[in-house]
């Protein structure tokens, strides 16, 4: 196996190719190592997914994976492999900015849930990956420091709010990533950049250690070559954690494995509300052919209507800005983070921190999110939002009567040029797609299934039933093994 | 036109914070406790750093839920949270989980007594109704220096009780005898040891007054800051008068929240109601409603103690005991359970005799060695021995006195002391006494005459040069039996 791979270079391998060369000793966690940060140095100028990253670091936890395996105490398929995190996810002695001229210069004293995890795995955690300033955003572009390429093309967006940890994988400077997903942050970019990029079921993964955007919303997930590679990860993040009250106590399946076990054929749902009018008739043509390909392999087809898709977006700028309005009010300049250096009082302390900390569209939706909070507007908007997302959570659950899985474009168009959309209400809408899946607390992933004329790639996504990320990616993996557009990378 | 006080009422209404008595804080860990270094007791929960999320303490809520419990509030059968926003440096998140639409206890009601006429006499009891019980956290404490101020976020995330009253007071000597009853129940529970010196029981008072006969609640003033029990009366009293004095100038109550100076006994204003803060409450998406299921209720009801005043009424009934004791034994629940198990102790018809003991003497005792009750060398069943010697005529009363003295002292049993110390009566038999009391018959013919004629009084005129003849030490019971018995072939 290893004769054949030897012709693709380490760092755009697999996890599963990795950890099966790693376990032969045909390449040690220090060389892995090394190339990911030579590949990072390589094409960093041009991607610039990375916020900060910390190489003697990453070579310190690789020596001590090759001396775990030397002395026989490799810990599984993780132990060596180079993971990057998007810059909201806590590393102890690591930069947590989220991309935020807020917390330019805090270094978090503590470990997240799923950094705990993947330390404990083994993994070697490498580079803060760039994202929109507190994961508000679809482009990347609301990075306080600076905008992240796509790698198929550096001056198109990787999307985002994930757009680092999207555009990193794509580029060859990590094996996987985790990144965030609150109303598509994970699948979008995912879809931009063609790798798999998973959102699991609200629950699943601990948000212990995510900085908070939209508590019942968020959820970390994996972005990943392969949908393989996404059991691995995911089998290393999922599981309860008494840290995070809304964490699910459920049984973890042993997710790879499940892949095997798992093999259809399945009744996929198609939503029609998901292929009208916005959608690029390249991706709708892409998605089609995928459909296609499912009803060749025996899969039943069956349109599907999800009637309050309509509502998705509104509901969720509401239900999204309230949390966050409250979430990021910590934020104030007084324990930690940015300080104003000239405030006159506690009041003008925090006004002027806040201002010179936040960015546009941070301040945008603090302001939307305080307002639909606000006495005499609560009811109207914030409880109202809440009943519809009840609403949209069931028509959800009633397609999953008559079909395991839907299936549905990830984003409405490719990779937009950098500085495309400056109207919020545009950039908004590059995740109609994606928000229902968050607002019913499903688990989704984007998968790769072709590319434009331009060659920028196509995602289609795969929305599954709550804690059945087991079938999910079993079905995920059924068109990939039909495809090889994980072959193709980007020339950088 | 001028007011009377007698032609208004006054309505009162109290806000009570309990921290609770828990070893971790509410939403994390970390061991809550006071007079720390500051800022040890943190976590990143606790501080609020970027990605900490809160967790509930189980403890918190069980304390809670016996409190609502104990003044006989409906527990609600979900526990659900909510942010309340608002800025300060105190408060790390920048919102405080609290609970606003869905407190977990509803209802319930405060027994308390008012003053009597006099000190010895039982007052008016009355039932305060309460509106709601909820659990929420504490916040940290700013210490404001000369050119800066810095924040210690130890009491952080404590967990606290609001305790909210109807506005059913109408004098601040209610206000007053509610905290005193609130207080003595917490403390009973052992939900809090209510020390409003560390911030333990924090009160603020809505006020207002109206014309006697109206339904109507007249403007309200929330007065802040009442930081002893003292204060509360003295501030409501005071906010009375400065409403009253503002009719009676023609003026109106503005709606606002003071400030209460208890040290120069003046209040000023905080700020209006336009300058009211909007809480933007809503449900905490980072905590899950906890179920309160029957069986947790049932299993924190049996842990529930009886209550000062129940505890009094029983005392009257069991032990025949008079108020004047009572209202000191129930209002310290180890006080209480002291005289319980001394009085059983000493058995029938002893119980008053033991209650005297620890009113007067033991807690006089122990002010003056500033020693707690659990520190006393006299336990309850040595004190049960002291009460039976005396009792039986083996010690007299002034002897007594002294014995129990060493026994505080030494913890040595009464028995002991008496001997070693000579203050044992003169046994009963002896020939001496007999003599002592032909002696003081033949010695007053008055009184004998008087005794024969039939008053029976008269027999006490016999007794006194037998004692100083006895040097105190003989058995007044022997005394009183011999004279009986030559008085009668006299």
């Amino acid at each position: 196996m290893s004769a054949a791979m030897s012709a693709v270079p380490l760092h755009y391998r697999t996890i599963a190719e990795l950890a099966a060369a790693l376990a032969a000793r045909e390449v040690s966690a220090v060389e892995l190592a090394q190339a990911v940060i030579a590949r990072a140095a390589a094409v960093e100028p041009r991607v610039r997914a990375f916020n900060s990253a910390d190489p003697a670091d990453a070579l310190a936890q690789a020596a001590a994976s090759d001396a775990r395996r030397a002395a026989g105490q490799a810990r599984g398929p993780l132990d060596g492999i180079p993971i990057g995190f998007k810059d909201v996810i806590a590393v102890k002695d690591q930069p947590l900015t989220a991309s935020s001229k807020m917390l330019a210069n805090f270094v978090s004293p503590y470990d997240a849930t799923v950094t705990a995890r993947l330390k404990a795995a083994g993994a070697v955690l490498y580079g803060r990956l760039n994202c929109d300033e507190f994961a508000m955003g679809s482009s990347t572009e609301n990075s306080a420091f600076h905008p992240t390429g796509n790698p198929w093309d550096v001056t198109r967006v990787p999307g985002g709010s994930s757009g680092g940890s999207a555009a990193a994988l794509a580029a060859g400077e990590a094996i996987a990533t985790l990144g965030s997903d609150t109303g598509g942050s994970i699948r979008q970019p995912a879809a931009l950049c063609g790798v798999v990029g998973l959102k699991p079921t609200y629950g699943l993964v601990s948000r212990y250690g995510l900085i908070a955007y939209a508590s019942s919303l968020d959820q970390i997930g994996p972005f990943t070559r392969t949908v393989e590679d996404n059991a691995i990860v995911l089998g290393a993040i999922a599981g309860h954690d008494e840290r995070d009250s809304t964490s699910y106590r459920a049984e973890i399946p042993d997710y790879r494995r499940e892949l095997a076990a798992r093999r259809g054929p399945w009744k996929l749902g198609i939503p029609k509300e998901y292929f009208g009018a916005g959608l690029d008739p390249e991706i709708g043509a892409a998605v089609e052919q995928a459909i296609a390909f499912y009803k060749a392999q025996g899969c039943e087809i069956r349109e599907v209507s999800l009637p309050h898709t309509q509502y998705c977006l509104d509901t969720y700028y509401i239900i999204a800005t309230a949390e966050a309005s409250s979430n990021l009010a910590r934020y104030d300049g007084i324990r930690y983070g940015h300080r104003s250096a000239d405030a006159k009082d506690i009041v003008d302390l925090y006004f002027k921190s806040r201002a010179e900390g936040f960015g546009a569209e941070v301040k945008r939706r603090i302001i939307l999110g305080t307002y639909v909070l606000s006495s005499g507007y609560y009811d109207a908007y914030y409880l109202r939002a809440q009943k519809v997302r009840t609403l949209i959570r069931q028509d959800f659950l009633n397609a999953y009567k008559e079909v395991d899985a839907l299936i549905t474009p990830t984003s409405p168009i490719p990779a937009f040029k950098l500085g495309e959309k400056s109207d919020p209400l545009a950039m908004y809408l590059c995740d109609i797609y994606t928000i229902g899946v968050n607002l019913a607390g499903l688990p989704a992933l984007s998968l790769p299934c072709g590319f434009t004329k331009s060659s920028l790639p196509i995602g289609v996504q795969l929305i599954g039933q709550p804690f059945k990320e087991a079938d999910l990616l079993a079905i995920a993996q059924a068109y990939e093994r039909g495809h090889d557009w994980k072959l193709r990378t980007p020339v950088l | 036109m001028s007011l009377s006080s007698s032609s208004y009422e006054a309505v009162i209404g109290l806000e009570v914070h309990v921290q609770i008595k828990a070893r971790s804080k509410v939403f994390t860990r970390v061991a809550t406790g006071y007079g720390h270094e500051p800022n040890t007791l943190t976590d990143p929960t606790v501080l609020a750093l970027p990605g900490a999320l809160p967790v509930m303490n189980k403890a918190a809520l069980d304390a809670i839920i016996k409190a609502g419990l104990l003044l006989g509030c409906r527990i609600a059968p979900v526990c659900k949270w909510d942010r309340k926003n608002y800025f300060y440096p105190d408060s790390p998140k920048n919102y405080q989980i609290s609970q606003y639409d869905q407190p977990i206890c509803l209802g319930g009601e405060v027994e308390i007594e008012l003053p009597g006429s006099a000190r010895n006499v039982m007052g008016e009891h009355k039932r305060i109704p309460l509106t709601r019980i909820h659990l929420e956290e504490d916040v940290g404490k700013l210490n404001h220096g000369a050119s800066d101020s810095l924040v210690d976020y130890n009491r952080a995330g404590t967990p606290l009780m609001e305790i909210v009253s109807d506005p059913a007071m109408h004098t601040a000597d209610e206000a007053f005898a509610y905290l005193t009853s609130l207080r003595a129940t917490m403390v009973y529970g052992g939900i809090s040891d209510c020390d409003m010196e560390k911030g333990q029981l924090r009160c603020d008072a809505n006020i207002s007054i109206r014309p006697v006969g109206q339904t109507k609640l007249g403007t309200k003033v929330e007065l802040k800051n009442l930081n002893s029990i003292s204060f509360v009366r003295d501030g409501i009293a005071h906010e009375i008068k400065r409403q009253l004095a503002v009719l009676e100038r023609g003026g109106t109550i503005v709606q606002e929240t003071r400030d209460y100076d208890g040290m120069t006994g003046t209040s000023q204003s905080l700020r209006t109601k336009e300058e009211a803060h909007d809480y933007r409450y809503f449900p905490d998406p980072d905590l899950m409603p906890v179920v309160v299921d029957e069986p947790w209720k049932t299993r924190l009801q049996a842990e529930c103690p009886e209550l000062p005043f129940a505890k009094q009424r029983r005392f009257f009934e069991q032990y025949q005991l008079p108020y004047t004791l009572t209202s000191v034994l129930v209002w310290d629940r180890a006080l209480a359970d002291y005289f319980e198990a001394a009085a059983t102790a000493a058995g029938a018809g002893k119980a008053q005799a033991v209650g005297n003991w620890i009113v007067n003497d033991l807690l006089r005792e122990l002010g003056a060695a500033k020693l707690e009750l659990g520190q006393s060398k006299v336990g309850p069943a040595q004190l049960a021995a002291l009460v039976k010697l005396v009792d039986a005529g083996t010690i007299l009363n002034q002897a007594a006195k002294e014995v129990f003295v060493e026994m505080f002292a030494t913890g040595d049993s009464p028995e002991a002391i008496a001997d070693r110390k000579g203050l044992k009566a003169a046994p009963t038999d002896s020939n001496e006494l007999e003599q002592w009391c032909r002696d003081s018959i033949a010695a007053n013919p008055k009184a004998l005459a008087e005794f024969k004629s039939g008053k029976d009084s008269a027999i006490n005129a016999f007794k006194g040069p037998i004692m100083k003849a006895a040097k105190g030490k003989a058995n007044p019971k022997a005394v009183d039996e011999t004279l009986r018995k030559l008085l009668a072939t006299n």
